[in-house]
């Protein structure tokens, strides 16, 4: 018996139970009996195909007006069938958009990938967390030489067009000289490949800075990017970590000022995308003292425990539904 | 969320008076409208943004777009009216140094 040969005598049983008891428990087993028929792609024609079928079988003195009825109701339900069939074809095609979207994701993570480089003056935390599959901040940590080179970006919008975008960064950033490493040289020659190559209503913003463990000085520059923090340990204060400068890709000519600090024992280098500050809560935005609030409830923990305590918090305040790509990069300076 | 965008024309002069939110779902919208704007050499293109109180990076994007478009076919793009929450991005991003904004009083006459 075919697949199809079982579901017209099983349709028939169902019918004819339920034209002669006409109870509840029939007709819910008919509901049953439509996912059968989903399951083996029965379209709407062919259901009442098979409903003429089985009358013809049960009642051969059928009215002729009844019959001609049925054959009418079965050519007006021709256009479900092709919406049944249309909807058959996009889950498919969705299904394979869908799977070529998680190659694409794990390509990008596997491309984000930047191990944390260990130093003995330095404990570093990290986390970055995109809000749908494909993440639109980047980070970068590079050791050159005996420095720590950090690099976080934000890339407009979210999804898969900023994830190429953030490719490029990436490897513009990887094919950089070395001896151009200066955080404000650095954003000048991003900013030349992102102007010529992105889209006019795109841009990034990014900041980077160089710690040298010799000296302990930070030297930075941004390019429109939330401002980060620092902590001043002998103070008990954070201060805004501003670095002034136009958005990448916005004008070719666009130069950065350098900037530099001094980090003393148990300070900390505080980055963020605009992801953290623009967690939106069902009472507003979370405001830039209460990152700083979240930091200090946990600042005497590693600095990785620091921010994924800090992101926990947050993700909950926003009820687990985050907007926007989070990253938060603390440096802090141990010895 | 929603966007609303009134528009009056003095001759060359265009002023658009947001309202609402210019947001990634909005910002297609207010391309549509605001960019053939920019792209008519001698337009002088006015937005008024008292109305807005929020605005995310890809509303920023679409400013960056008619700001490029203005310098390109010699337009005129200003912005005016910002509440404090969308002047602060403007400031972050570096985007005040570059445009034309005014920090007049909204409403003022044509």
């Amino acid at each position: 018996m075919t697949a199809k040969d079982a579901l017209t005598e099983r349709y028939q049983d169902l019918l004819s139970v339920y034209l002669k008891a006409k109870n509840e428990t029939t007709l819910y087993k008919g509901q049953q009996f439509s996912r059968k028929l989903l399951e083996q792609q029965i379209s709407p024609e062919d259901l009442v195909s098979l409903h003429i079928q089985v009358m013809d079988e049960l009642f051969p003195d059928m009215s002729d007006e009844m019959r001609d009825s049925f054959d009418f109701l079965l050519e007006a339900m021709i256009g479900y069938g092709f919406a049944y069939r249309e909807h058959q074809s996009l889950r498919d095609k969705q299904q394979q958009l869908e799977s070529e979207i998680e190659v694409a994701a794990s390509m990008q993570q596997t491309l984000l990938l930047s191990d944390v480089p260990q130093f003995d003056e330095l404990d570093i935390g990290v986390v970055s967390v995109p809000a749908k599959k494909m993440n639109g901040d980047y980070f970068n940590f590079v050791k050159s030489g005996n420095s720590l080179s950090v690099a976080v970006a934000d890339i407009i919008g979210k999804g898969i067009p900023a994830a190429l975008c953030m490719s490029m960064i990436k490897y513009a950033m990887d094919s950089l000289p070395e001896e151009q490493m200066k955080p404000h040289l650095l954003l000048e020659n991003l900013n030349r490949v992102v102007e010529q190559n992105v889209n006019s209503n795109m841009f990034i913003t990014m900041f980077h800075g160089v710690y040298e463990p010799e000296t302990h000085k930070f030297f930075y520059a941004g390019a429109g990017h939330e401002p980060g923090f620092i902590y001043n340990a002998q103070a008990d204060q954070f201060e805004d970590l501003i670095a002034k400068g136009l958005v990448l890709g916005v004008s070719r000519s666009t130069t950065y000022h350098p900037y530099e600090k001094e980090i003393l024992l148990g300070d900390m280098v505080i980055l963020l995308s605009d992801g953290v500050t623009e967690c939106r809560t069902s009472k507003g935005f979370i405001e830039r003292e209460e990152i700083v609030t979240l930091i200090r409830k946990y600042m005497d923990l590693p600095a990785q425990q620091i921010v994924e305590n800090v992101f926990k918090e947050l993700d909950r305040l926003q009820e687990f539904e985050l907007r926007d790509d989070f990253t938060l990069i603390i440096l802090k300076r141990i010895v | 969320m929603n966007l609303q965008i009134s528009q009056r024309q003095i001759d060359a002069t265009h002023e658009l008076a947001l309202s609402g939110e210019v947001d990634a779902y909005t910002a297609p919208k207010l391309k549509e409208v605001m960019l053939p704007l920019t792209e008519k050499e001698g337009n002088t293109v006015i937005v008024d943004l008292s109305g807005i109180d929020y605005m995310d990076s890809t509303g920023l994007g679409i400013f960056v777009g008619a700001l490029k478009s203005s310098k390109a076919n010699n337009s005129l793009l200003k912005l005016r009216g910002m509440t404090d929450r969308v002047k602060r991005i403007f400031e972050i991003t570096g985007l005040t140094e570059v445009m034309d904004i005014e920090s007049g009083v909204k409403g003022e006459a044509l």
